[in-house]
Order: C-alpha cells, then sequence, then structure tokens
C-alpha cells in the first residue's frame, strides 16, 4: 500500500511541477530565455487565489482571477523586461529574469508580511478514499484541475486556428512570419497561457498547504528549470511527463535516498545523471 | 594597527574573499564565457576542506592547498559536464552540482550536517595579519587575472566565449581550454572559502547555497562580465554595501535583485559597459 501511496503523492507533486514547467517550456520554446521570473508569477498566483477567496468565498472565481490577473501580469513581464534583450545573450536575459525574481519575492514581502496568509475557511479539505488511498479532496483537485487544463492546452494548440499559428512560430518563427501570422501577438499569448497555468499552480498549492509565503516560488523555480531541461527544453509532451517522472521520483527517492541526499539533491542528482548520458534530455531530440 | 579598527579589519577582510570569490567566477563565465549558476559549491568545497583539515590538526598552509586542489579537482569534473552540454543547459547543470554541494552536505555526519562546522581554527596570525593575509592573495588574484587575460590562453578563452564553433574551426583545443578554465576558476574559488572559513571559523550548508552563487554572479554582472576592474569594484561594493547602511539588509536583497535586473536590461555590459560608454577611449575605440 505504501507504494501506491507514494505513487499518488509523486503525481499530485507531479502536476503541480507540469503546471508551473508547462509555462517555462512555453516561453524557452519561443524565445530562448530561461525564464526564472516564472517562479514569482506563481507565487503571485497564489497570493492573488487566497486573496480573492477570502473575499468573495469561490475557490473557483479565485481561480479564474488570479490566472487572468497573472497572465497580464505575464504579458507585461514580456512587453518591458525581456522584449527589450531578446537580441542580447542567452545569459543576459536569465541572469535579468533572476534579479526580477529575486526582486518580486522581495516584494511579496515587503507588502504581504514575511509569515504569509493563508484561507480563512480553507476550501477542500474532506478526505476521500480513492483506489485504497487515503487523500485529501484538494489534492484529488488539484490532479484533476492539472488533466483539465493540460487537456484544454492540448485541443486548443492542435484543433483552432490560433493554435495552429502558435505551433508555427514556435518551429520556426521567421518562416511563420512569412506565412502572414503575427508573430508578436503569439509571444503575447504565449505568455498570457504560460503565466496563467503558473498561477494555476500557485493556488493549488495554497490549497494544498493552505499557505501562501513570499518564498513559495524558490523551489518550483529551480527545480521547474531542471524539469523542463530533462523534458527536453522547449518540448511541451516531454516536459509533462518529465514533471510527473520527476514527483513520483523524489516521493519515492525522499524514502529511500533521503539518508544521503535530500529531497532537491534528488532532483538534481537525477538530473545530472540524466543529461551526462543524454545531453538533449530524456525527451529532447538530438 | 595600521589605524583601523578591529570593525574595519573584519570589513575589509570580506571584501578581500568576495574579490578574491568573484573573480575566480569572472575566470569562467567572464573570460571564458561558460556560465555557472552554482559556483558557491566550490567555495564551499574549499571552506569545508580546510575547516576539517585544520581541525584535524594539520597548519593552515596545508589547509589552504588541500582546499584549492580538491575544489579545482572536482571543477575539473564539472568542467567535463561543460564539454557535453552548452548554454543553458550547462547553466542548469551547474545549479544542480550547487544544490547537489549543499543536499549532501546537510546529510553527511562527517561534516557536521545540518549543524555545520564550529571553531574552526584561526590562521594564528592577529586579526589585523590575517587581513593583510588576504589582502596579499587578493593581489595575487588581481595579477594572475590581468596577466591571463593578455595571455595567449586569455585570447584562446576570448574567442570560446564569443563563439565556440568558429574558435574550433580555427583550431583551438576547446575542450581543453574549457577544462582549463573551469579547473583555475573552481580552484581559485576553494581558496576564497578556504580564506572565508577561517575567518568566519562556523560553516554550514546554507552559507554555500543557491543564494551564494547569485550573489557571486551578481558581482560578476554588475562589474561587467569580463572586466578586471568592474568585477573588484562590483564584488567590494556588493559586500559591503549593506554593512554599510544597516537599512539595507531588509532591501538588502531587493537590491541585489532590482541592480541585476536593471544592469541586464539597460547595460548588459554591467558598470564596466557603462563606464565605457561614459568615458570611451580613444586608444581602443568608442565600441568595445
Amino acid at each position: 500500500m505504501l507504494y501506491v501511496e507514494l505513487l499518488a503523492q509523486g503525481l499530485v507533486q507531479g502536476s503541480i511541477y507540469a503546471l508551473v514547467a508547462v509555462g517555462l517550456t512555453l516561453v524557452y520554446g519561443l524565445l530562448r530565455i530561461l525564464h526564472v521570473a516564472h517562479a514569482g508569477l506563481f507565487t503571485l498566483g497564489g497570493y492573488v487565489g487566497v486573496l480573492v477567496t477570502n473575499a468573495t468565498g469561490s475557490l473557483l472565481l479565485a481561480l479564474l482571477v488570479a490566472m487572468v490577473t497573472v497572465g497580464i501580469v505575464g504579458m507585461a513581464i514580456y512587453r518591458l523586461c525581456y522584449q527589450p534583450i531578446l537580441d542580447k545573450p542567452p545569459y543576459v536575459a536569465l541572469i535579468a529574469s533572476i534579479g526580477l525574481f529575486i526582486a518580486m519575492e522581495e516584494v511579496y514581502r515587503l507588502v504581504f508580511g514575511p509569515y504569509g496568509i493563508s484561507f480563512e475557511n480553507p476550501p477542500l479539505q474532506d478526505v476521500v478514499q480513492m483506489f485504497g488511498v487515503t487523500l485529501r479532496l484538494g489534492e484529488v483537485a488539484t490532479a484533476a484541475g492539472t488533466l483539465l487544463l493540460v487537456g484544454a492546452l492540448a485541443v486548443f494548440s492542435g484543433k483552432t486556428r490560433f493554435g495552429t499559428a502558435w505551433r508555427a512560430t514556435v518551429t520556426d518563427p521567421d518562416m511563420a512570419e512569412s506565412f502572414g501570422i503575427d508573430i508578436i501577438k503569439v509571444r503575447y499569448l504565449n505568455f498570457f497561457i504560460g503565466s496563467a497555468f503558473a498561477a494555476s499552480a500557485g493556488v493549488m498549492v495554497a490549497l494544498l498547504n493552505n499557505m501562501v509565503e513570499p518564498t513559495m516560488g524558490s523551489v518550483p523555480s529551480y527545480k521547474a528549470l531542471a524539469i523542463i531541461v530533462l523534458g527536453g527544453l522547449g518540448d511541451v509532451r516531454g516536459t509533462l511527463l518529465a514533471a510527473l517522472a520527476l514527483g513520483v521520483i523524489e516521493a519515492f527517492g525522499t524514502i529511500y535516498l533521503g539518508k544521503f541526499l535530500d529531497r532537491d539533491a534528488i532532483a538534481f542528482a537525477f538530473l545530472i545523471l540524466v543529461l551526462m548520458v543524454r545531453p538533449q534530455g530524456l525527451f529532447g531530440r538530438a | 594597527m595600521l589605524g583601523l579598527g578591529a570593525y574595519e579589519i573584519s570589513v575589509i577582510t570580506a571584501m578581500g574573499v568576495a574579490v578574491i570569490f568573484a573573480l575566480s567566477l569572472n575566470l569562467i563565465t567572464g573570460f571564458c564565457g561558460q556560465i555557472s549558476l552554482g559556483h558557491a559549491a566550490f567555495y564551499g568545497i574549499g571552506a569545508y576542506t580546510s575547516a576539517l583539515l585544520t581541525k584535524a590538526g594539520l597548519p593552515i598552509g596545508v589547509g589552504l592547498l588541500g582546499a584549492v586542489i580538491l575544489a579545482g579537482l572536482v571543477g575539473i569534473i564539472v568542467g567535463f559536464a561543460s564539454l557535453r552540454v552548452r548554454h543553458d543547459f550547462l547553466a542548469i547543470t551547474t545549479m544542480g552540482v550547487g544544490f547537489l554541494f549543499v543536499g549532501i552536505t546537510r546529510q553527511l555526519d562527517f561534516v557536521g550536517g545540518e549543524m555545520g562546522v564550529s571553531g574552526i581554527p584561526d590562521s594564528g596570525l592577529s586579526k589585523a595579519g590575517f587581513m593583510l593575509f588576504v589582502l596579499l592573495f587578493v593581489a595575487l588574484t588581481i595579477l594572475f587575472s590581468l596577466h591571463l587575460k593578455r595571455s595567449w590562453m586569455g585570447y584562446s578563452f576570448d574567442a570560446i566565449a564569443s563563439d565556440e564553433d568558429t574558435a574550433r574551426v580555427i583550431g583551438l583545443d576547446v575542450s581543453r581550454y574549457k577544462l582549463a578554465a573551469f579547473a583555475m576558476g573552481t580552484a581559485l574559488a576553494g581558496l576564497a572559502g578556504a580564506l572565508y572559513a577561517h575567518n568566519v571559523r562556523f560553516i554550514d550548508p546554507e552559507s554555500f547555497g543557491f543564494v551564494e552563487s547569485i550573489t557571486v554572479l551578481a558581482m560578476v554582472v554588475i562589474g561587467g562580465i569580463g572586466s578586471v576592474p568592474g568585477v573588484i569594484f562590483a564584488a567590494a561594493l556588493l559586500s559591503i554595501l549593506p554593512l554599510w547602511i544597516q537599512f539595507f539588509d531588509e532591501y538588502k536583497l531587493l537590491l541585489y535583485g532590482g541592480l541585476l535586473f536593471a544592469m541586464m536590461r539597460f547595460s548588459p555590459g554591467g558598470m564596466a559597459g557603462l563606464a565605457r560608454r561614459i568615458f570611451p577611449s580613444k586608444t581602443r575605440g568608442v565600441k568595445s
């Protein structure tokens, strides 16, 4: 039973990683930027989620508001921070992004206080029995929500005209532009969707921990980077698989390797191991 | 001594250590163009090595030497990774090395685990003597950096930093130069770490985490990637700013983050680039 339990926990954790990492890999696929500040948007999503839930009492409304506001903030970050430095060497955007992320965390700390905020009436705390393991409703909602969002993304990018334009731009921006696609619009859309996904993850983590702290983005910030690298940088399907895989590996790893390595170190040991064998990532094409 | 109080002496010592540490990363990231987000790991390896060796009763000279050698050896191993993965992949790999270091030291009992190592022997010199000792190493590191930059190897690093593939085409042994950069940079970081350990006399895994790696990267970037005077200036400035104005402590990270971002956004060449723009040198041309 322990195995099933660990697997379930790993998958719940993995879904959260997936929601954060998808946005990151979308940004990387389109602009070749390692968008560390993405984790700052994840945190912002958590704050908006808790504040709106406390004000209105509706978690669903809070989730929507968080996704839309954070999506817009994401677009603003693209416009104000990344667009002017796109032609610089890659480390420029990376370091700018790290700086932005640190500054964002500090702003949250100064605005919302260092101790974090929580739900007044934490929703979805009931416990359910599923497949022989005990899960909180919040955990089930997290996994289901992730499935729903990722499914919606797959339909959107696969079945709509805008989705086709989006995929075309990721594959070859110049060619896409010559076919009349407005690639600037695609970039905004890209940042909006990616940031909205991060925000949804933020709300879910807030729900699971019943807590939003200024530093809650620190772990996802670097862990999501590890995941998108594992997934092959810019490959959405690979990123999803890598996120789930890492969630499960961490869940088992902390039990069996916890004596030698802590949770973060397990993730990175796995990452380094994979990269040395497959420098293009687990699912990346050579 | 020298009319300095104990406070000034400790500040100058910390500044000196920061300058060595920043210049060591500048060798790898600035000169050779290989980004590292886990440089604090080597600083940590140096600190732990020297701390444990001297605690075992060996003289400080052996401690420093051991720190330099071990950090350099691990650096070469990580350097091999830089041959395998490039650019963004390398950034994440080195970041992983940083987390691995913290994760391992936290769990290993013989290096003190979470509690770290305390009661590290001091240098046997007076406070002022140790400051001069550190400053001597600072001077040596600066001379070494300046010399390296003007040497054949420095020019090769430069070529690799600006375009690796072209460097390979014109016949440079890119792998060997990259390994050399990693070996030298990490060995120097080990030295800085050892000096740090003997200065503060207490170390724990948290002192060498991601924040520390970013801080040293901030020094290099804000100073101006590859510029020796720029990096020295930024390292000295950023290491004393928080001490200088107590008010900053609360906002220290905001300041770091903001500076890092603003520098990249508005002047990717750092302070050195800014200086070049404001005072264009006639002999070297306006645009460098």
